[in-house]
């Protein structure tokens, strides 16, 4: 996909999308130590590095930020989470392993700007006073990974990693690590599992990983996006950052956009923007035919459909319309699109994603997937329809962790909105429409 | 059980006692400890939550999402059901279980439907079936049928986890209850998890199929319990597998005979036949749990060569004939008489009997044979470790002095001396890994490498060569660089432990003694075998009387005699010979004849001194289960009953009494005690020993020595032997799973056994020119034993070998033990020297 940059303000013709988290990603090089340098680099390290700790963190406390990776939980409250002076050491974890259906923003901003997340890292170890931070990688984006290695390298020659940080007397030491593919090594207690060198497989909460996370010790997990929105909070201030977004949804955030619309790619906008707004930036849907369903925020929340054009996507917003925020992963779907054939493809995606742990997430995953396929073959009944949304009912809180939740989103909401095509798939008897096309 | 009391007069709760915390459970009022799962706290009122992860005593999971409830905290409902198996109880919680919750009892439902969507019906050729927790919950908790019209999943079935444990996957729940009990509690990772999602299987580096694994799995000792404590019947046993439906079997709650760990058990069994063995539930000693030596080795009592008719040596062929009771006892009685009469008897019995037995064997010497001849030691022994039990073992009670399991899981630190606890005792080895794991408990051992005991208890190692142990013991409280062990010892409640090895090192039990004085550590002494510490008290030693009395304090021996209706001083005052020195006298014909109750002449220290002692002796009367290298010199051989035959008790290593009894009845086999009974009739004497239980009421009459303890012994740490040109130090002990006999026809069983191997360091094979994985040989001038080598992290100059697997039989075939020298050459490839 040509990540189309929407942030260079030419194509805003809504909301004050002066772009923050992607202003450098248009700029040559932009990856370079010598261009983040050019363009504010490690200017927030400086003044972070003078600052005591507790102040960083009421900054971000402050500037409302909230975790891009999907849950939205406030940042500062998390870092206030780690017990101080308890002689253990602490760690910061970075969640880059952006495995959502539809999710790419952590990717692009690592290809991007990737001195951003490292300037983050460094202020946040700082304020949660932590000397080890691991960087936990999505394993198929290679290119990715070495993009961040190079720059942690650089950042290591220049003097922002290692001991005695720019003079401060503070040492800190970050590690790449490539993960191995696997949807749930995103969740943040596998993924400490994983790089722990175990299975990745969620672990029992609590204790949560701000008590014992990496090594039984407190931990930091945040998503990307996250920690780099950190160094623009020490440079702009907490009321800066709380001109953009709404009251309970501070900041700019990142949409990538793809599917049936004319540019896809990440344009960044405040919080609250609606898909009206972002499809103008996007060019509009793609040759015109019309817009049928979408998510919000990745294939975990629930579809949504033309109807919510003008739900404004900030964590309350999309919840009031009955679904989430995600990862703003906007997943746009025309009219030419058969419900229960994506719906099918998403069910599959959770069947092998899941880690078979719990029995309501690996059986109902696997029942699930078969179901769907089989209405797709033809050879559904109507009954299947009410099976569906049941086997749902029986696994949406009831599995040990939020992927079996999300398993359930595209179904019961695909039936919401479309039960008449899961119906005349059973009625017909006959192989759906399917969008191999798109 | 904790139920909150009613309410007073005035309509108010009474205080919550410190500690705990007030919730209601299904409307019910409940006061529970804090921390308590739910799950735990609604069993305490007898409300069932169904469950399959859940295990009480490994660390809860939530996997299996089967336990789900409704809970309300503080006023404010929680929005999804919640596992009552990994959620504490909280003050004001308000629960609600499948009983009033239509949102619990339809996620119930929800969880046990699609638990079975993938699980095979092949419930009516399956071992659980009958006694299976997901047929059982299912039932009660489950839908009638099943909308699932799919296409189930499948595995290969069965696969061999071990020789003796084999997995059928598709009936697998993944409830982690296997996997979690091999990392958490046994600590062998036999088994783990593989896969994810649907295809997520338990299994083994043997059987991923992740490419190059190629491994061939852990080997553990406690296997057997993941089959016992797996929800389905997923996990079986090669030896039980398709054999019986438990319906149709008898359970009869018994005690574990092969070691001194003393586990609770269960016996099933049918129309005369043992079918399979489970592990009994004894919170304090063995919790749920057994060994594999426990659970399945029993097939011993079937064995072809077991006896079942008296026999006697016929004049004129030589060879052993059947004999009718009468004639084998008459015969016997008066060889024995004769023998008595020219130089005496002695009495070796053995290390295996019940307390009534041993006790019949202590009186039958005293009062039949008029002799202290009489030692229960059957393997390495000496005076040192016999002035050690008469100070400080004999008729310690876990009431005052005795150190308990308890006592093991809450010390701040406990020494294994000479001790090696999962291959000797490997309930204590459980116990202390628990301690470990779970407390704050320091774990050291004195011993040569890192063995799995050690990594497994998270031991700290102090390492010697075999033979300096008592050095190194007497040296502790000196030595700065170890000033930690002394440290952690003196913590009120540490625990020194020793093992029979003890015996072989010369000082040791001095040293012990010395260092828990010093410190004020408490000690015990954890031998081996299940008899062995009921022997020492039942007085079946040189120089004790039952009860501990020492036979050199006439008080003791006039109150025994009293208790015995004996003239006074017709019990002998002067200590008798122990196991070695009569063999040794038998050899000389300074001892005329022998009874030999189940002693195995391979287990003694010198085979070869004590085949030619019973090949010398007048006459030797064997009490046998099966034939055996003693039955072939025996002149009379009276059979005798194995433990599920008979009802008695044994004293496991804490003392403690682990009475059971007779699992099949009426097979004619009786008791030793019943047949010394006899046979002293048939020598005029009376023992009052006609049956256990009036054994037992005869010892019990008895009571306990009130005297003097007899004197700590005080013998001189000595040194190890060193090494020449070609020699090493040989240490060397038994493993758990070996060539014992009790052990015999169970081939699975076998299977499971740590492969023998000859360890030593890459310093001391370099030196010897021995190549690791290639053959080497051990030798003495009796003989030689050939095993693979493998590196290990022994100290420079020593070679280990297994005392009695495999080719490894060191007494036998070397005639030599652990201390001992020994040369150590590369062997030409192509097997035994
Ligand atoms: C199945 C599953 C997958 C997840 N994948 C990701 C992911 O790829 N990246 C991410 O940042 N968070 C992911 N999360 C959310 C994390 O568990 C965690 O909430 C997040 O990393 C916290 O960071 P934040 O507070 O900065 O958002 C996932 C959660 C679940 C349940
Ligand atoms: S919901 Fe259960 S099976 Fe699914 S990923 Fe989470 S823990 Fe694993
Ligand atoms: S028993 Fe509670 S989740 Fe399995």
């Amino acid at each position: 996909m040509n990540a189309t940059n929407g942030a260079d303000g030419r194509d805003a013709r809504v909301g004050p999308v002066t772009p923050v988290l992607t202003k450098r990603w248009m700029s040559p090089r932009s990856w370079t130590l010598k261009t983040y340098e050019q363009l504010e680099g490690y200017t927030a390290l400086r003044k972070a590095l003078r600052a005591h700790p507790d102040q960083l963190i009421q900054l971000v406390k402050d500037s409302g930020l909230r975790g891009r990776g999907g849950a939205g939980f406030p940042a500062g409250m998390k870092w206030g989470f780690i017990p101080q002076n308890d002689g253990k050491p602490h760690y910061l974890v970075i969640n880059a392993d952006e495995g959502e259906p539809g999710t790419c923003k952590d990717v692009p901003l690592m290809m991007a700007d990737p001195h951003s997340l490292v300037e983050g890292v460094i202020i946040t170890a700082y304020a949660i006073r932590s000397h080890y931070a691991a960087i936990y990688v999505r394993g198929e984006a290679l290119h990715c990974i070495r993009r961040v290695h190079a720059a942690v390298q650089e950042a290591y020659r220049a003097g922002y990693l290692g001991k005695d940080i720019l003079g401060s007397g503070f040492d800190l030491d970050v590690v790449v690590h490539a993960g191995a593919g696997a949807y749930i090594c995103g969740e943040e207690t596998a993924l400490l599992d994983s790089l722990e060198g175990k299975r990745g497989q969620p672990r029992l909460k609590p204790p949560f990983p701000a008590t014992a996370g990496l090594y039984s010790a407190p931990t930091v997990v945040n998503n990307v996006e996250t920690i780099a929105s950190v160094p623009y909070i020490v440079n702009g201030g907490s009321g800066w950052f709380r001109t953009m977004g709404t009251e309970k949804s501070p900041g700019p955030k990142i949409y990538s956009i793809t599917g049936h619309v004319e540019r896809p790619g990440q344009y960044e906008a405040p919080l609250g923007i609606t898909l009206r707004e972002l499809l103008k930036l996007a060019g509009g849907m793609k040759d015109n035919i019309p817009l049928k369903f979408w998510t919000p925020g990745g294939s975990s929340t629930p579809l949504l459909t033309a109807e919510h054009l003008d739900v404004p996507l900030d964590f309350e917003g999309a919840a009031e319309a009955g679904s989430m925020l995600g990862t703003t992963a906007i997943q746009v779907f025309n009219e030419t699109v058969s419900v229960p054939w994506a719906v099918m493809k998403w069910t599959e995606f959770y069947e092998h994603e899941s880690c078979g742990k719990c029995t309501p997430c690996r059986e109902g995953t696997f029942w699930l997937a078969q179901v769907l396929q089989r209405m797709l073959r033809g050879e559904g009944t109507p009954e299947d329809v009410e099976t569906l949304l049941d086997v749902c009912d029986n696994i949406l809180g009831r599995s040990f962790c939020a992927l079996g939740d999300g398993a359930t989103s595209p179904i019961t909401s695909a039936i919401k909105y479309f039960r008449h095509e899961f119906l005349e798939l059973c009625e017909k008897n006959q192989p759906a429409l399917a969008g191999a096309q798109s | 059980m904790t139920v909150a009391p009613e309410q007073n007069q005035q309509g108010e709760a009474p205080p919550v006692p410190e500690g705990h915390v007030r919730l209601t459970i299904d409307g019910v009022d409940v006061v529970a400890p804090k921390g308590e799962m739910l799950i735990r706290t609604a069993e305490r009122l007898g409300i069932v939550i169904p469950r399959f992860c859940d295990h009480p005593l490994l660390e809860p999971a939530g996997a299996c999402r089967q336990c789900l409830v409704e809970v309300e905290m503080g006023g404010r409902p929680m929005p999804k059901p919640q596992a009552s198996c990994t959620m504490a109880v909280a003050d004001g919680m308000v629960v609600r279980t499948q009983r009033t919750s239509p949102v619990a009892d339809k996620a119930q439902q929800g969880v046990m439907e699609l638990l079975l969507i993938n699980h095979p019906l092949d419930c009516p050729i399956c071992d659980k079936g009958g006694e299976c927790p997901l047929q059982n919950q299912a039932l009660k908790h489950g839908r009638a049928d099943s909308r699932f019209v799919d296409v189930k999943r499948t595995f290969p079935k069965p696969i061999p986890v071990t020789s003796q444990i084999l997995l059928d996957r598709e009936r697998c729940v993944l409830c982690q209850r296997c996997t979690r009990f091999s990392q958490q509690i046994a600590g062998d990772r036999f088994l783990d998890m593989l896969e994810r999602g649907v295809h997520q299987q338990v299994g083994t580096s043997g059987t991923a199929a992740i490419e190059g694994a190629g491994g061939t799995g852990e080997q553990s000792y406690f296997s057997g319990n993941t089959i016992q404590i797996c929800p389905v019947g997923a996990l079986t046993s090669a030896a039980y597998r398709f054999r019986a439906r438990p319906f149709d079997l008898m359970s009869t709650p018994s005690v574990c005979e092969h070691c001194a760990s003393g586990c609770a058990q269960r016996t099933d069994w049918r129309r005369g036949k043992v079918m399979r063995r489970l592990a009994g539930e004894d919170p304090a000693v063995n919790e749920e749990w057994n060994c594999d030596k426990g659970r399945f080795a029993f097939t011993y009592t079937t064995a072809a060569d077991r006896v079942l008719r008296p026999m006697v040596r016929d004049d004129r062929s030589g060879e052993l004939r059947e004999a009718s009771w009468t004639e084998a006892l008459r015969t016997a009685a008066d060889g024995l008489l004769a023998a008595r009469k020219k130089n005496g008897v002695g009495v070796l019995a053995g290390g295996r009997l019940t307390v009534e037995d041993a006790y019949a064997y202590a009186k039958f010497a005293r009062v039949a044979l008029g002799t202290n001849d009489v030692d229960f030691r059957a393997r390495p022994h000496s005076t040192e470790e016999l002035e050690f039990l008469a100070s400080e073992v004999v008729g310690t009670r876990l009431d005052d002095e005795g150190v308990s399991y308890a006592d093991l899981e809450a010390a701040p630190a406990v020494l294994c001396v000479a001790f090696e606890p999962e291959e000797e005792s490997p309930i204590v080895f459980l116990r202390l890994r628990k301690a470990a794991r779970t407390g704050k408990t320091r774990v050291f051992h004195i011993g040569q490498w890192r063995t799995p005991s050690v990594e497994k208890t998270f031991g700290e190692l102090v390492a010697c060569a075999p033979g300096a142990e008592a050095t190194v013991v007497s040296a502790l409280p000196l030595r700065s660089e170890r000033a930690d062990v002394v440290e952690a010892l003196r913590r009120t409640g540490s625990v020194v432990l020793v093992g029979e090895r003890a015996a072989e090192i010369p000082g040791l039990f001095s040293a012990v003694v010395r260092l828990a004085d010093l410190t004020g550590a408490r000690l015990a002494w954890v031998p081996r075998r299940a008899g062995e510490r009921g022997a020492l008290e039942a007085g079946v030693l040189p120089t004790l009387l039952p009860g501990g009395r020492p036979v050199t304090d006439p008080d003791a021996r006039a109150e025994v005699e009293l208790s015995w209706g004996l003239r006074p001083g017709a019990l002998p005052a002067r200590p008798g010979r122990d196991t070695g020195a009569m063999l040794a006298a038998a050899t000389s014909g300074e001892l005329s004849g022998l009874v030999v109750g189940g002693v195995d002449p391979y287990d003694l220290p010198d085979p070869r001194l004590a085949e030619e002692a019973l090949r010398a002796a007048d006459f030797v009367v064997s009490l046998e289960l099966r034939h055996s290298a003693v039955t072939a010199h025996a002149d009379v051989v009276l059979p005798v009953a194995p433990a599920v035959e008979k009802s008695g008790s044994y004293l496991n290593w804490e003392g403690r009494q682990r009475p059971f009894g007779t699992i099949l009845e009426g097979t004619g086999a009786v008791p030793d005690c019943r047949v010394l009974d006899t046979l002293a009739v048939e020598m005029d004497a009376d023992l009052f020993t006609q049956t256990p239980e009036a054994t037992a009421d005869d010892l019990q009459r008895l009571g306990v020595y009130s005297g003097r303890r007899p004197d700590t012994p005080r013998e001189p740490a000595s040194a190890a032997h060193r090494p020449g040109q070609g020699q090493a130090v040989l240490a060397t002990w038994r493993q758990l799973i070996d060539n014992g006999s009790l052990q015999d026809g169970e081939p699975h069983l076998a299977g499971t056994a740590r492969a023998p191997v000859a360890r030593l360091s890459a310093v001391t094979a370099r030196r010897l020119g021995v190549v690791f994985g290639e053959p080497v040989t051990v030798a003495t001038e009796r003989g030689a034993v050939t095993l693979p080598a493998a590196e290990t992290d022994l100290p420079d100059g020593v070679v280990w070998l297994p005392t009695n697997s495999g080719p490894s039989a060191v007494r036998r075939n070397l005639g030599a033990g652990h201390g001992a020298l020994v040369t150590v050459t590369a062997a030409p490839t192509g097997g035994e020297a």
